[in-house]
């Protein structure tokens, strides 16, 4: 287990306050001037060789993201954009992030728009989150008021402000260009890549985009040194990450550890177990419902981290793992993930708009044993056309899900799906094609 | 996508209070000079609250001028994003989740609370007018499953018993208390807790 004094987030569970003066005494805000004057080429190689990935799902390295910004500002502003719309179904790490420790997040702003030339960040938060941008906005205050950001900030001569734009329940307003869109005042529909947002982002200007977790773990990371950070984990894979532990565990709870932890570990330690016992586990989904989940066989043994997931085709994702027991329907669980990306697709791809909807109604009719075994193979078929044929990642992210269903669950479906289409005897089903055969004789 | 339905009985006319104009002046100014179409969903949501928790027609054209953009982008963004009601909704609007991870741990049992307790169909409001209903997506709080939002507060790891409670509550003109419901803080694994205990105990 990690030791206390390598988690970055020691005010996880609230337990000594989020304000300014509790967050000092956990060395927030601590030397941040210090770290500023050292420039923008050590903060940047710096994040770098911690080797920092993107915690928000894809796992991009942090320190070669902002090196794609322009070293010049030119005619147009640079913005850093902070990403707080978590919606992922079992992830609700940055939630207690912008509740429990929102100095850590403005102090990641301060020196990531610093180290990518932006005077202007925006954070942007799901509307859901009503209560914790409100905690957050004091936060915001508390920095200005004590000259922490706004003019001159920290007397470093960075200029820096701070909104917060609240999103309005859209799930793919978490996708970088639809969130692009979404804060410029439109419909959260996906913008096309390239050009890249480093380059045209925000209003056509050079934008940034991280998550929270990610941001708030800059400036530990630069105070402790990046040695520190990247001796924790596996190369490629270091630090620490909070996980999201939800489902049918006994204490379901948010924890933050290191990286590379085993998932049984993750899971009997800290979550209490799985109800009923691990030998009662069905499968687990690791990171966000749109990662494939696993069957116990291979939760028994891997460990959580991006590379050692990947290898089981399967992704850390968010690190929100979704634990299913036997008690459960599987198909029915997956039907309602599916029933989830059909409600959240925006629309602007047919693959994905049409394709939703039609993998979520053959799953409900899988779940109600009422598929033919012929269908197993389309509903695979469907995943494929989906799967790269549409402008941004809600196509895989909607098609991992059922195809990791029928890798692994693939004879339990076929099991409780015996419906034989051919009519043997008139049924009075008028739909059936080949009901007028049954009105010849010897037809 | 969600398919929404414009609400049959319209208001004639809307304007912004003084206390919402205030806050939307402030809203406009966090944007670049000629951006100000940035700050639509951030008015939407004043209306709202201005409206009884819904948007009018109206309002979408006064923001649209407000704002100096087409009336039909408005009225994309407020059909496009789900938190936007657009016909009248109860004055405790009860969103439960449902998706999976809070299906795993009885979801459907507060769904069937609400249709015992509140009304048959989502969306329709109480006997006394009070309360209204929905199912919704993933509302970001898994680990304190099953969980809904009522307004702007969450209230996590509910069980029927509990949400009748709650609606009764609501029922004797009293506010219920928000956030976890098994007594334990945020999201600690409950007397299971093995880590940052100095804290803790600090």
């Amino acid at each position: 287990m990690l030791k206390d004094e390598d988690r970055i987030f020691q005010n996880l569970y609230n337990d000594s306050g989020a304000d300014i003066e509790s967050s000092k005494l956990r060395n927030d805000w601590n030397g941040t001037k210090e770290i500023l004057e050292k420039g923008r080429e050590w903060i940047i190689n710096e994040v770098k060789s911690s080797e920092l990935r993107g915690r928000g799902g894809a796992g991009f390295p942090t320190g070669l993201k902002w090196s794609f910004a322009p070293k010049e500002v030119g005619s147009r502003p640079h913005y850093l954009v902070i990403n707080a719309d978590e919606s992922e179904p079992g992830t609700c790490k940055d939630r207690d992030i912008l509740r429990f420790e929102p100095h850590k997040l403005i102090e990641g702003c301060l020196i990531a728009s610093y180290a990518v030339n932006a005077h202007k960040c925006y954070i942007y938060i799901r509307g859901e989150y009503f209560n914790e941008g409100q905690k957050l906005q004091t936060a915001i205050d508390e920095a200005y008021k004590n000259k922490l950001i706004g003019k001159n900030a920290l007397n470093s001569g960075w200029d820096l402000d701070i909104y917060i734009h609240y999103g309005a329940g859209a799930y793919i307003c978490g996708e970088e260009t639809a969130l692009l869109e979404s804060l410029e005042g439109k419909k959260g529909q996906p913008r096309l890549k390239p050009p890249f947002p480093a380059l045209i982002g925000l209003y056509g200007c050079p934008t940034i985009i991280n998550n929270v977790e990610t941001v708030a773990a800059v400036p530990t990371i630069l105070r402790r040194g990046a040695k520190w950070f990247s001796s924790l984990g596996r190369a490629k894979n270091t630090g620490t990450k909070i996980y999201c532990i939800s489902g049918n565990v006994n204490n379901p709870c948010n924890v933050e550890e290191e990286m590379g932890v085993p998932l049984k570990e993750l899971i009997e330690t800290h979550a209490g177990g799985v109800v009923g016992g691990w030998d009662n586990l069905k499968a687990v989904i690791p990171g966000g419902s749109s990662m494939p989940m696993l069957p116990k066989e291979i939760c028994d043994n891997i460990k959580m981290d991006f590379d050692a997931c990947v290898e089981n085709k399967t992704g850390l994702g968010t690190a929100g793992i979704v634990v299913i027991n036997n008690d459960q329907d599987i198909i029915k669980c997956m039907a309602r993930i599916a029933r989830f990306y059909k409600h959240e697709s925006c629309g602007q791809c047919t693959p994905c708009r049409e394709g939703s909807g039609w993998m979520w109604r053959m799953l409900e009719r899988m779940a109600a044993g009422e598929a033919t075994p012929d269908e197993v193979d389309m509903l695979f078929d469907v995943t494929k056309q989906i799967e790269g044929h549409t402008i941004c990642a809600f196509g895989e992210g909607s098609s991992w899900p059922v195809q990791g269903l029928i890798r692994h669950f693939k004879n339990e479906i076929l099991e409780r799906n015996k419906f034989d289409p051919v009519v043997k005897k008139n049924k009075n089903i008028p739909y059936l094609v080949d009901q007028h055969l049954l009105e010849k004789e010897n037809a | 996508m969600s398919v929404k339905k414009i609400h049959k009985e319209q208001p004639e006319t809307f304007e912004f209070s003084d206390k919402s104009m205030e806050a939307a002046n402030k809203i406009v100014s966090n944007y670049p000079k000629g951006k100000q179409q940035s700050a639509v969903m951030a008015l939407l949501y004043i209306a709202q609250r201005q409206n009884d928790n819904w948007i009018p027609l109206q309002a979408m054209k006064y923001i649209a001028k407000f704002l100096d953009m087409p009336y039909i982008k408005v009225y994309e963004v407020a059909t496009f994003y789900s938190m936007y009601n657009l016909s009248p909704v109860g004055k405790y609007f009860f969103q439960v989740c449902t998706t999976t991870p809070c299906m795993l741990r009885g979801a459907y049992d507060l769904v069937k609370v609400c249709k015992n307790k509140i009304s048959e169909k989502e969306n329709v409001l109480s006997e006394d007018g009070k309360i209204s209903w929905m199912e919704v997506e993933c509302l970001g709080a898994c680990v304190n499953a099953p969980m809904m939002q009522v307004n702007d507060d969450y209230y996590e790891d509910l069980n029927d018993k509990k949400l009748e409670e709650i609606i009764e509550t609501i029922y004797q003109n009293k506010i219920p208390k928000s956030g976890s419901y098994s007594g334990r803080i945020n999201a600690e694994p409950v007397n299971n807790r093995k880590t940052l205990l100095g804290n803790k105990n600090a």
